[in-house]
């Protein structure tokens, strides 16, 4: 006997098939870094929001979740940056203008940018953690009068290796926005902030009783920057983390992205750190 | 298969109907698949007759150990539940996902739903229905929906069977799952059996399974057969070999991640993923690509994984759970704790497989008791859950 679920899921279109992307325009961001342009090679570009994915297929060697870095509201193709770290990131960051490739998605609950209206926003990045918060902070500049003080907060290995470094410097200078740079290392030419990016959160202007903090960034980097913001002041309902775990198929289905209770791939990847706060302070979770 | 508005009608069929029954489903082209003995345990295989079944066999099963034994009868369910479960068949250990080319014009992508096959399968225990049930919520209850599973699941006809034996390391009875069934069958069986009879009750659970009937030499259950099928059940309730309390059980898991017993396993665990791949609810899977010689096509496939293994949580620079025992906590806790958070129901069933093929014993239901009787936080205390 059959529940009736089942036999409506045998007509749907199959969540584990890509359709097929071709590389438009390709930028070299850092010596392991390209932001590449996908175009739909057929039909129309589905909608995304700020913080949610895409599983990138190259022919043969695999699929990988990588974020959206673009702007929301340009509906012509999907912007990524990935970094060169294995075998699948490497073939996508060798992929040439006119590539084609499979691609899945957008899959995941984004970055409450809505929600955060009315508000300071605070954003925390790590590295490559700025790519899944640029489309948040396009947003957020695209509706500028609508938030309080904005902040981005980003710590990078080094000066050279920072990402979207002329688009930062852009926005420092001409627009209302608030950013703080720190490295790891510099040479004696560097003359802004050294150390982690959590130790910029106590410096930082922004009202503890009405803010959104927006984090993403390696583990340990997210661990530090949330117990910095909640020692701010700011309540931990209102600090987002955007989580990573292994994934293979993002839609609920594999196992691999649990977190606890939760499926990183459809409960997150942004997580309200009130609701992980428990888990999050244990190990190997 | 729609549920029969008069469902639950009751028949007595003999072992030469069963023969009728499964002629009836190979005639209508399904894959009549059942359990039969292959070396020294009872497994699911192919039936093309009565005989196939494991007449006269009974299994005896401990923790770590399984072995065959004669029954003083010729039952031919007389047997609780051996190494597979049916999910191999509607969640196969390893799937094609799909095929993509290499052409002129850059990449296509294309999957092939030829070769879905109709399944029959006879002798589904209560437990194992409730498992079929916990990986159709997995499947097809989420925001996204495995295309797949819901082929091969839709077009399935189950003949269950009540269990007449249950195994010491069985434990359904605690989970709310067995011995009897309940629903989610086409046909349901419990076997009479003594010196006088060998017959099958029959209940009937879809309009399927009532056509098929129709078409088999049956009578009309006395009360005195559905009395005798009653006491079949009982009997198994009452020998159920292990318990587990699950009264507060999950939030008493979820408030003790950091209890010194989950390092106490780990130094007898092997991880070696063996409770993962018998137990009939675990799901994960892992995906691999592969490309012929010429590179003009590569396929996708999906593979039965274990969060025993290193590689289920590795992430650039290292795996999230290096140890054996963030690997058993995990298993545990997520069979019977977040599963609850994550699809509305326990993601155990009690079929007692897990401790039966661990090959150094280790007992869910003992490793849980552990953990009952030294809690390190109260139990109930809040914690990150949805
Ligand atoms: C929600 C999400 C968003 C991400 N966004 C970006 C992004 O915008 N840009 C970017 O460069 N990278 C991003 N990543 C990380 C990216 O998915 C990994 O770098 C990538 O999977 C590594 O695969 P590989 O085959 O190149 O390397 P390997 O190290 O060889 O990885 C082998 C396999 O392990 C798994 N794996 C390894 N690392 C990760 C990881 N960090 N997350 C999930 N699975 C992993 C993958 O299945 C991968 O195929 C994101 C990850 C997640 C979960
Ligand atoms: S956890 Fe063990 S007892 Fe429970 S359903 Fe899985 S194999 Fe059976
Ligand atoms: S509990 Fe037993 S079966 Fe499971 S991984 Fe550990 S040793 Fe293997
Ligand atoms: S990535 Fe498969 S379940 Fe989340």
């Amino acid at each position: 006997m059959v529940p009736e679920s089942v036999s409506a899921a045998a007509s749907l279109p199959d969540p584990f098939v890509p359709q097929i992307y071709r590389v438009g325009r390709l930028r070299r961001e850092l010596h392991d870094t390209v932001t590449l342009e996908l175009a739909p090679s057929a039909g129309r570009r589905p909608a995304f929001r700020p913080g949610q994915f895409n599983m990138l297929y190259v022919f043969g060697v695999g699929e990988i979740a990588v974020s959206l870095s673009g702007d929301s509201t340009d509906e012509t193709h999907f912007v990524h940056t990935v970094r060169d770290v294995g075998a699948v990131s490497k073939a996508i960051t060798e992929l040439g203008t006119g590539a084609t490739i499979g691609l899945r998605g957008p899959f995941g609950v984004g970055w409450p940018v809505e929600a955060a209206e009315g508000s300071d926003v605070v954003l925390v990045a790590g590295g490559l953690g700025l790519a899944p918060l640029r489309p948040a902070i396009y947003h957020i500049l695209a509706n500028r009068v609508r938030y309080g003080r904005v902040v981005i907060l980003f710590g990078s290995r080094n000066p050279h290796d920072m990402l979207y470094r002329h688009e930062l410097e852009e926005w420092r200078q001409h627009l209302d926005i608030s950013i703080e740079v720190t490295v790891d290392h510099a040479e004696a030419d560097w003359h802004g902030n050294v150390g982690v990016v959590p130790a910029l959160i106590p410096r930082a202007t922004f009202d503890r009783h009405n803010t959104i903090a927006l984090v993403c960034g390696p583990e340990v980097m997210m661990r530090y920057s949330a117990s910095a913001l909640a020692e701010a002041g700011v309540p931990p309902e209102r600090i987002y983390l955007s989580m990573e775990r292994n994934m293979k198929c993002a839609i609920g289905l594999c196992g691999h992205c649990q977190f606890g209770p939760t499926f990183i791939c459809k409960d997150g990847p942004v997580m309200q750190f009130a609701r992980i706060a428990k888990i999050f302070a244990i190990r190997e979770v | 298969m729609q549920h029969r508005p008069d469902g639950g009608t009751k028949a007595v069929i003999s072992r030469e109907a069963l023969q009728q029954l499964i002629e009836a489903l190979s005639a209508e082209n399904c894959r009549v698949l059942g359990p039969t003995v292959r070396d020294g345990a009872i497994v699911y295989d192919e039936i093309a007759q009565v005989g196939n079944l494991p007449a006269g066999w009974t299994d005896r099963q401990e923790a770590g150990r399984y072995h065959l034994e004669r029954r003083e009868d010729d039952a031919l369910f007389g047997f609780a539940v051996g190494p597979q479960s049916w999910k191999q068949f509607l969640h196969p250990p390893v799937e094609t996902l799909w095929t993509a080319r290499q052409g002129d014009d850059g990449i296509s992508i294309a999957t092939d739903r030829s070769e879905t096959p109709i399944f029959a399968f006879i002798g589904v225990r209560a437990c194992e229905l409730h498992a079929i049930a916990i990986q159709d919520r997995v499947f097809l209850d989420g925001p996204y929906r495995d295309v797949t599973y819901g082929m091969r699941r839709q077009d399935a006809f189950i003949v269950a069977v009540n269990c007449g034996n249950a195994a010491a390391t069985c434990f359904c009875a605690s989970m709310g799952t067995g011995p009897k069934v309940d629903a989610g069958f086409d046909l349901a069986l419990t076997e009479l059996i003594d010196a006088t009879r060998h017959e099958f009750v029959v209940e009937v659970g879809s309009e399927a399974g009532g056509d098929l009937l129709d078409r088999l030499p049956h009578r009309p259950a006395a009360n005195a057969d559905l009395l005798a099928a009653e006491a079949v059940i009982a009997r198994t309730q009452s020998a159920m070999g292990r318990r587990l309390e699950t009264d507060g059980l999950k939030e008493l898991l979820q408030a003790n991640l950091n209890h010194p017993r989950w390092d106490e396993v780990a130094a007898r665990c092997l991880a070696c993923g063996n409770c993962t791949s018998v137990c009939p609810t675990c799901f994960c899977t892992t995906v691999e690509d592969h490309s012929d010689l010429m590179g003009s096509s590569a396929e996708r496939i999906r593979k039965w994984d274990s969060c025993f293994t290193l590689d289920f949580s590795y992430l650039h620079g290292g795996s999230v759970r290096t140890t054996a025992s963030s690997r058993y906590r995990q298993w545990m806790t997520h069979k019977l704790a977040s599963w609850i958070d994550q699809f509305g129901t326990s993601g155990c069933v009690g079929c007692g497989r897990c401790i039966t093929w661990c090959p150094v014993g280790i007992d869910i239901t003992a490793e849980a008791a552990a953990i009952r009787a030294t809690p390190q936080s109260r139990k109930g205390e809040p914690h990150g859950g949805t």
